[in-house]
């Protein structure tokens, strides 16, 4: 196939019946600054771990907003937790607690 | 000199005594559960410590520290005298009481109350030279302790003049101790002096004791003055009993602590024998509130180091791991602490306990695609840069690095120049040690391939990582200690310049690594270095430290305001760093320009 720069994401459905915002309100509740995230991505564009996988914190924001922890379980903590996205990020997130609240509440079984 | 009772006993030494029996078995059972929570290898350090010439290493210590406070000294004269006051002079009564016991009635010394109400039992015993010496010593001890407990009274009005800002709170468990405590010494004074007339006693409790005589002799009704020595008793008692329960487990933990420190014994897992021995260590002085800036200038009491040992003393990890988790970890109570309690270090170890993101296909990733780069690098490489990855955050950095190793002819590589993974040192801090036990595990792989000489990295964390935890082929250096090699040898050359410059140590470069000495000399080759009130061990933390993963920014801001502030009091031209987070940090401020010392070398190569 043609190499165009970029890949073309598998088409999702959202179903806006279906609320599941546990999670969400959660991570609201341990950390407040993640009201503010305005998506502007810059947290992904800096990240260590987005340079080998599809690891991307804008993208884990809007999953966990929309409540689909189905996707967010296999690449929440390939994080390495290292805190670049947080000194970027332009309103003061604290992303690595953000990484590490969805990393308890969706891994915990799976720990090692 | 003789025996005033026959039966060497009264029924008011039965309070003291039911507290002494007290607290001697909760000592020997603590002790037990301590030394059996070690693990085998610590029990074994702690074996070979006792039975060496280093045990005399740390008597001497036990000494200067427990009994003489020797670090509070050093931090405010009125302070110290008050602690040694009560510590070494309590001591001296115990000693001195023990000694007379053993000069006048050796047979007595199987009652453990004889020694203290010595003065109740035995009468005119200084009618000798011996008598009197011991009576006057005695007597000035006495005085002694009195003039400490003056001064602590006195430092609750007033804690200003004992050089503190703030201090603790007394919580209920903890006034019943004080109170039975500061009653100990006048209630010993009174009973002594109403009793000088049978007992006899030296300039002070003689003298007041004619005076109490010229109002009523209580000498023919001994009886009304009884009560005093039940008090006495009481006093005692009560202060065995609470002292488990209080802030004066110090007592009975620190010598223990001191041992244990000095056998090299450290937890690096959990708070378990030695975590606990240090947490019940700490005194709750309340030296560490002043130099913590979350207490001094964001407001976070609950995280102060006192607070989080007090969490961890009640068993409330919830609330442990929440000051652990806003904690800066730059180390300043550690330094001020007159007990030397690490609770850095029992922080991370709290984290440890909580927090673990590891599952076995975590970093995959790593072995796939990354460090691909690193391969490539020639063997005939002597010195690797290892930016890290903050120092991509402030490019001038590692731009004036390149520029530097390039003018030194030296032959190097830029090993992370496309990216690189992390050292693993910020996921350690979060909690999560297996997490960075891999990391750590790929980076050392990547790095021993190159068969470098030489790491130089311009990331303190990173520095403090490679240099204490990984295991590497070569010798690790922050940047400021290779520039200041390279001046040192000639293979660079600089300008000196007007420039004002103030250098703030970074807490994991300073306070957390040790090295003070080589960015002071590059900066002095450059620039005019002024010192600040701030320098070396007093360093201030620019508040951005990667460990406080749960600070809110606005927390962060304010310190990195405040410390600006601090630090550029005499107007300097530059405020030089050496680590990405602190110039980060106060850059933002916008107060003064900022610049980490590569640049300004950089700037002024010849």
């Amino acid at each position: 196939m043609i190499n165009f720069g970029y890949k073309r994401n598998e088409s999702a459905t959202l179903d806006l019946d279906v609320d599941n915002s546990e999670l969400y309100k959660k991570m609201l509740e341990e950390e407040p600054s993640s009201a503010t995230c305005i998506s502007c991505g810059t947290c992904a564009s800096t990240c260590s771990a987005g340079q080998f996988t599809d690891f991307n914190l804008r993208k884990i924001m809007l999953l966990c907003k929309r409540g689909d922890t189905q996707s967010l379980e296999p690449i929440i903590n390939r994080c390495m937790v290292c805190g670049k996205c947080q000194f970027a990020c332009p309103k003061g997130l604290n992303t690595r607690h953000i990484v590490l609240i969805l990393n308890k509440h969706l891994n915990a079984g799976k720990i090692s | 000199m003789q025996e005033r009772l026959a039966n060497s006993f009264d029924p008011f030494v039965l309070p003291y005594t039911i507290g002494l029996v007290f607290i001697l078995t909760y000592l020997f059972i603590a002790l037990i559960r301590v030394v059996k929570a070690l693990p085998n290898d610590d029990k074994l350090k702690l074996l070979k410590h006792i039975f060496s010439l280093k045990i005399f290493k740390s008597g001497w210590e036990i000494f200067m520290e427990c009994l003489l406070h020797r670090k509070i000294w050093k931090k405010n004269w009125t302070l110290g005298y008050m602690h040694t006051a009560f510590a070494f002079g309590w001591f001296l009564l115990i000693i001195l009481g023990h000694l007379e016991v053993q000069i006048y009635a050796p047979h007595r010394l199987n009652l453990p109350w004889y020694p203290i109400f010595f003065r109740y039992f035995m009468m005119e015993t200084q009618s000798t030279m011996q008598g009197a010496f011991f009576f006057f010593m005695m007597d000035l001890t006495l005085l002694y302790v009195l003039s400490g407990l003056g001064l602590a009274i006195f430092k609750r009005f007033r804690r200003k003049a004992f050089g503190m800002k703030r201090t603790t709170k007394l919580r209920w468990n903890d006034q019943i101790a004080v109170l039975a405590l500061w009653s100990i010494f006048p209630l010993r004074f009174l009973a002594e002096s109403f009793y000088s007339e049978i007992s006899g006693g030296s300039f002070l409790t003689a003298g007041v004791g004619s005076i109490f005589h010229w109002f009523y002799d209580f000498t023919a009704n001994e009886i009304y003055v009884r009560p005093i020595w039940w008090a006495y008793s009481i006093a005692l008692g009560v202060f065995f009993i609470m002292l488990p329960w209080s802030r004066f487990t110090h007592i009975l933990s620190e010598p223990l602590f001191i041992i244990m420190r000095n056998a090299g014994i450290r937890e690096e897992h959990r708070n378990s024998g030695y975590g606990k021995v240090e947490i019940y260590s700490c005194s709750r002085c309340g030296i560490c509130l002043d130099p913590c800036q979350l207490v001094s200038v964001a407001s976070l009491r609950d995280s102060a180091a006192i607070n989080y040992t007090r969490h961890l003393r009640l068993w409330k990890s919830e609330k442990a791991h929440q000051a652990a988790s806003t904690c800066l970890m730059c180390n300043r109570c550690t330094q001020a602490c007159p007990v030397g309690v690490d609770t850095a270090a029992l922080k991370l170890n709290t984290k440890h306990e909580l927090v673990n993101l590891h599952t076995t296909d975590q970093y995959n990733y790593l072995n796939t695609n990354a460090g691909a780069d690193l391969q490539s690098v020639p063997s005939s490489v002597d010195v690797i840069y290892f930016a890290g990855c903050m120092t991509h955050l402030t490019p001038a950095t590692k731009l004036a690095m390149t520029k530097i190793l390039e003018a030194s002819g030296e032959q190097f590589r830029f090993i992370d120049e496309e990216g690189s993974i992390c050292c693993g040192r910020p996921v350690l801090l979060a909690g999560a040690r297996k997490s960075a036990n891999e990391l750590m595990e790929k980076n050392t792989e990547l790095f021993n391939q190159t068969h470098a000489k030489t790491l130089v990295t311009s990331c303190p964390i990173c520095y403090k990582f490679f240099k204490e935890n990984y295991d590497l082929n070569m010798r690790v250096l922050h940047h400021s200690q290779y520039i200041q090699e390279l001046l040192k040898e000639g293979e660079i050359k600089v300008n000196p310049t007007a420039a004002k410059i103030v250098f703030h140590d970074p807490c994991e470069l300073g306070r957390n690594s040790g090295v003070y000495d080589e960015p002071r000399e590059v900066l002095k080759s450059v620039g005019q270095l002024q010192s600040t009130a701030y320098d070396g061990e007093e360093s201030l933390c620019c508040g951005h430290s990667l460990a406080a993963e749960a600070l809110p920014y606005r927390k962060r801001r304010v310190m990195s305001e405040d410390a600006v502030e601090k630090l550029t009091t005499n107007n300097p031209d530059i405020l030089a760093t050496a680590c990405p987070a602190c110039k980060k940090a106060f850059s933002e401020t916008n107060k003064v320009e900022v610049k980490d010392l590569a640049e300004i070398v950089a700037e002024n190569l010849v």
